[in-house]
């Protein structure tokens, strides 16, 4: 059952960046000390999370055994501080409502804990199994480098918005907690525990939202924070039904109890996750938090946070599988990617579109995690790690992006390749990462329409009209980085060394990932499947080699850039009427004066305007998670 | 086998004409003469055509204009004055703002004229443009044709 | 089907299918032509203008077309490899997809106004088309319970029986991927035009060759999706084809430009209404009506 030494590196994973969360508080004052704390921190955890990943290959689940009162007392007193902070939050920011639901919280853990039944006991608080490992190799890897990214960034974003105080000591500080938070997350197997982590996660959300103390990014990190609470509560909610029912409070004996009994606080927790993962009608603390600088919106949107919101999902979908509130939740997944995606196409604020797509994806998470079947699932721990993998590299760039060019709107990136060719080359990296064959996402879209279908034909009906959302918004960004026009403006800030290194390496990983995810999927999500369904898919290996063609062909492909065209190509200047000057982006207007040619995307708002869109989805999901209740309640 | 013979793509530019050639011109392509029998096709892209046929006469305006589009069609291509006016400038010969004919501006292959240019003469212009094409692509071969650099405001004489 | 035939497929398609498609798009021409009661070019004119086209100059905006054009060729015969040596019928879909993106990429590196607003129009024209290929592969799904081609191939009984939506949705969506009135949005063929040429604007000479020869195998590629509707029965399948051609030239020439918004909306309606209609129902029948 246990083997205590291998569970030395999750603990570690857990307390080592608590603990530099605490150094960075005390001396994070002074930069370079910060910086270099900091940078320690984030080599750490990827390298912790790496040997982790090579320790347990092919191992089965391990669980280790830890049984002392005082461990739980100190559970319990972490749960009440951190109930006690966020109450003196929502008192200070005068919001009635966050400290009822804190209150509520708080009666909910206290009736569990203290209602006079038999309390539940957990014989193995913490373990570690494949699904961990991999959420832990998210966490650590690509949380990692962008801490890394953050050290780089900091001081260029406090160059740029001079108005906001510097408090990057609370800002690593929290950073750190939040990591911790994130590997005790995936590690705990004490539902009590994993609740506590959650939290911890909430509160980090809603101190690196609010950063900068502007009205605004006050205003998003308490709606983050009241929406996450509704979640919070209906997580202690289900503590407390197991506890009131007598059942087990350890993750794995839920899961193993199977949906006769444990549907009832299994939909509790995945509605908790549907607030966590930013699901219609949650979705707008998501969109708030793009305020945030963007290392913090790349950590909450790519690997922690809302991952922590689909983990959940994922660890429940035996129990959803083939139910019908599995199947409402499915249709919440895939309403909200409909909508998320439709809505990306109005944007032209670049944070705003991987905003609404990380919905969207998240939503393709959840749809297939709902339906719960082995291929669903696989499909869902890939798109998890992918989605992972090609949005950091994506808000990471951005950012970068934002500083060079001084705007986040895509239309001020037109022509960035020639601008910035290192960033604009990572944006499309990530972009083509995010929708395109042979790359990750798309390899996961492939096997998720299959799944689908096995579970109801009009879930992927719904993934296919999304999925030409998508096609259209990215395409869209693409096409503006390598359109030309004119001569740009230079670029002005420069880039760190830090935020190089995060980009390369996160390029280099979303490019990776779809050469060897065969690798990943046989080694770590079989035996997660194997210990969980009993089953795994196999995958037809002509597929492969296709998908392997098409790589090779991409990689290829560029080298046609190096033939420079011979003596016969002729460069001639684009075609304006006739009305050309000399200049290839000027031309002469019927006035006779010289304008320059401006080009602007289609947004199509009289279709996809994101004020009704977002009403419509969240009317839809607010009827199917109506639907839900009743159907859990009966 | 002769491509260009099969296969001629047309842009037409209306240069300054009163517009009686201009209908001429599409009256070619209606059904009484149909001259997709012979492969031409109407192309609206000087990026896609191969004659570059021009109605009246060349102005201040249209000058630019011109060169620039003869100059954005790929090579081998050769351009058709069509009408009196685009020949000499015609009856606007001496009005003020004048160049002349479309020889006043970009070198002209075939000269179509009439006032206005009969369908039948246009297309016989155009087929005699053919035998034409298929020569300059030979040429090419041998030598590459130097073209004239980016359009200026120098004013030519007429 | 062995091996061996498959490969034989596969090959045939890359060789012969510019060929077919050029004689295709002659009768195309041809039949136009009539329609309009006009005589119409030869029947090798398609072929003829390709062959123009590559003797002709080199010319560009950019020195980087050529890779965006060689990658829409590529992928394009790549899906069509795929389709025809029995494969993946999803991964032939999203080789599709891969292969326009990489045309309209092409179009908006020209940074050209004009190719910018086709890549524009070309990019809503492919999201009215793509939920209805996805559509089709899922219906193919449903009836056969593969994705692969050879496995949809070898069904004894016609599709058409089952799938009867999802092959109107197929027809509708063929009007967008084969350029033809109403829904020629982003570049259209030979006579019609809007906003110049569209997509296809800023290139010339061999660079536009490359274009039409990618969409001619996207042309027979996409009327093997309609054959396997037929599969058991060839020659009902050919006329069905000839049918369904002559039904999109009579709609080409009957119907003038519609706005964006109504070729996306029509098409996400009238697709969502036939396309998952005949799925969902096709699921509760085969399941005996039992939700």
């Amino acid at each position: 059952m246990s083997s205590q030494a291998t569970m030395h590196l999750p603990l570690f994973l857990i307390l080592f960046p608590l603990l530099l969360a605490g150094l960075l508080a005390l001396v994070g004052g002074n930069a370079t000390a910060r910086s270099a704390l900091a940078k320690v921190g984030s080599g750490t955890v990827a390298i912790g999370a790496l040997a982790l990943y090579w320790t347990t290959l092919h191992r089965e689940a391990q669980f280790f055994a830890w049984d002392a009162v005082w461990l739980d007392r100190a559970v319990l007193t972490a749960e009440i501080a951190v109930a006690l902070t966020l109450l003196l939050i929502s008192l200070r920011g005068r919001q009635p409502l966050i400290a009822l639901l804190v209150l509520a919280q708080g009666a909910l853990m206290a009736l569990a804990e203290w209602g006079g039944h038999a309390h539940p006991h957990v014989a193995a608080p913490l373990f570690v199994d494949s699904l961990s490992v991999i959420m832990a190799l998210i966490i650590g890897v690509v949380g990692g480098l962008i801490v890394w990214h953050a050290v780089g960034y900091m001081p260029h974003y406090h160059h740029h918005e001079a108005q906001t105080p510097d408090r990057q000591r609370g800002f690593f500080a929290s950073i750190f907690l939040f990591l911790g938070a994130m590997f005790a997350l995936v590690f705990a197997n004490h539902l009590g525990w994993l609740f506590l982590a959650w939290e911890v996660t909430t509160l980090c959300s809603y101190l690196l939202i609010g950063y900068s103390r502007t009205p605004e990014a006050t205003r998003n990190a308490f709606l983050a924070l009241r929406l996450n609470l509704i979640g919070g509560v209906a997580f202690a909610s289900a503590i407390l039904y197991i506890a009131r029912t007598g059942g087990s409070l350890a993750l794995n004996e839920v899961v193993a109890s199977g949906s006769a009994t444990a549907l009832i606080p299994a939909a509790l927790i995945c509605f908790a996750g549907l607030a966590k993962a930013a699901q219609m009608p949650f979705s707008s603390w998501l969109l708030g938090a793009m305020v945030a600088p963007s290392p913090v919106s790349a950590l909450l949107h790519s690997s922690t946070m809302v991952k922590a919101g689909v983990y959940v999902f994922v660890r429940l979908a035996p129990i959803l599988q083939d139910t019908l509130v599995g199947l409402l939740f499915a249709l919440v997944g895939a309403t909200t990617f409909f909508f998320a995606s439709c809505i990306a196409i109005s944007q032209n604020n670049a944070k705003r579109v991987l905003a609404y797509s990380t919905i969207a994806n998240l939503g393709l998470i959840v749809t297939c995690a709902s339906i719960g079947n082995v291929q669903a699932v696989w499909a869902a721990i890939l798109l998890i790690i992918f989605h992972a993998v090609a949005k950091a590299l994506l808000f990471l760039a951005v950012g970068s992006a934002e500083h060079s060019i001084g705007s986040r709107d895509i239309e001020d990136m037109e022509g960035l390749i020639a601008r910035r060719p290192k960033t604009a080359l990572a944006i499309l990296i990530g972009i083509a990462g995010m929708f395109l064959a042979p790359f990750g996402m798309l390899v996961s879209k492939w096997a998720a329409i299959e799944a689908l279908m096995k579970g109801h034909p009009i879930l992927p009906v719904i993934v296919a009209f999304g999925s030409s959302a998508t096609l259209f918004f990215w395409t869209k960004w693409m096409g503006k980085i390598l359109s030309t026009v004119k001569g740009a403006p230079p670029p002005h800030g420069p880039v760190s060394m830090e935020e190089k290194n995060a980009m390369f390496f996160l390029g280099v990983l979303t490019v990776g990932l779809c050469a060897i995810w065969p690798f990943i999927s046989s080694t770590s999500v079989k035996p997660f499947l194997l210990s969980q369904f009993g089953a795994f898919v196999e995958f037809n290996r002509a597929t492969i080699l296709i998908m392997s063609i098409m790589l090779a062909l991409i990689a290829a492909l560029p080298l046609s850039l190096l033939y420079k065209g011979d003596k016969g190509l002729r460069i001639a200047t684009p075609y304006l009427g006739g009305a050309n000057v000399s200049e290839r982006h000027l031309f002469t207007p019927s006035i006779g004066l010289t304008k320059p040619v401006a080009i602007r995307s289609y947004y199509l708002t009289e279709i996809f305007g994101e004020r009704r869109l977002t009403r419509a989805g969240f009317i839809a999901c607010l009827a199917l998670l109506a639907i839900l209740t009743v159907v859990v309640s009966t | 086998m002769n491509l260009f013979r099969k296969s001629p793509w047309i842009i037409h530019y209306d240069g300054a004409s009163c517009n009686g050639c201009d209908i001429e011109v599409l009256a070619c392509l209606t059904p009484r003469y149909d001259v997709e029998r012979l492969g031409i096709i109407n192309t609206g892209n000087p990026k896609h055509a191969d004659i570059l046929l021009i109605t009246g006469y060349i102005n201040e305006q249209s000058q630019p204009v011109v060169r620039t589009i003869y100059e954005q069609m790929p090579d081998p291509k050769v351009v058709v004055a069509v009408g009196i006016c685009a020949s000499s400038g015609g009856i606007f010969r001496d009005c003020y703002n004048t160049k002349g004919g479309v020889d006043s501006t970009i070198p002209v292959d075939i000269y179509v004229p009439g006032c206005a240019a009969r369908p039948e003469s246009i297309m016989d212009g155009v087929v005699q443009a053919l035998d034409l094409l298929e020569r300059k692509r030979k040429e090419k071969k041998t030598r590459r044709r130097a073209i004239a650099p980016t359009p200026t405001s120098e004013v030519p004489t007429p | 089907m062995s091996a061996w035939t498959r490969i034989l497929a596969a090959i045939l398609f890359v060789l012969l299918s510019p060929i077919l498609a050029g004689l295709l798009a002659g009768l195309d021409r041809i039949i136009s032509a009539r329609m309009q009661s006009r005589i119409g070019p030869p029947l090798l004119q398609p072929i003829y203008d390709l062959l123009k086209l590559f003797q002709k100059e080199r010319i560009a905006v950019n020195r980087s077309g050529h890779f965006f054009l060689l990658g829409y060729l590529l992928f394009t015969i790549l899906a069509g490899i795929e389709f025809f040596i029995g494969g993946d019928l999803l991964i032939v879909i999203f080789a599709l997809a891969l292969a326009s993106v990489f045309f309209v990429l092409g179009a908006f590196a020209a940074g050209s106004p004009y190719s910018h607003i086709g890549a524009e129009r070309e990019l809503i024209q492919i999201m009215a088309s793509e939920p209805m290929l996805i559509m089709c592969a899922m219906g193919f799904y449903v009836a056969t319970g593969s994705f692969q081609v050879t496995t949809i191939h070898a069904q004894p009984t016609p599709l058409i029986a089952t799938l009867p939506g999802i092959f109107l949705g197929m027809i509708y969506i063929l009007t967008i991927k084969l350029r033809k009135s109403p829904f020629d949005l982003s570049t259209s063929h030979h006579a019609h035009q809007e906003i110049v040429k569209g997509i296809t604007t800023e290139f010339a000479g061999p660079y536009l060759a490359i274009i039409e020869l990618a969409h001619g195998y996207e042309t027979i590629l996409l009327l093997g999706f309609l054959y396997l509707f037929f599969a058991p029965w060839p020659l009902l399948a050919l006329a069905a084809l000839i049918a369904v051609y002559f039904l999109e030239i009579l709609a080409d020439n009957t119907h003038a430009r519609l706005y964006w918004q109504w070729v996306l909306r029509t098409s996400w309606a009238f697709t969502a209404i036939v396309g998952a209609g005949n799925l969902i129902l096709l699921h509760y029948l085969q399941r005996g009506g039992t939700p």
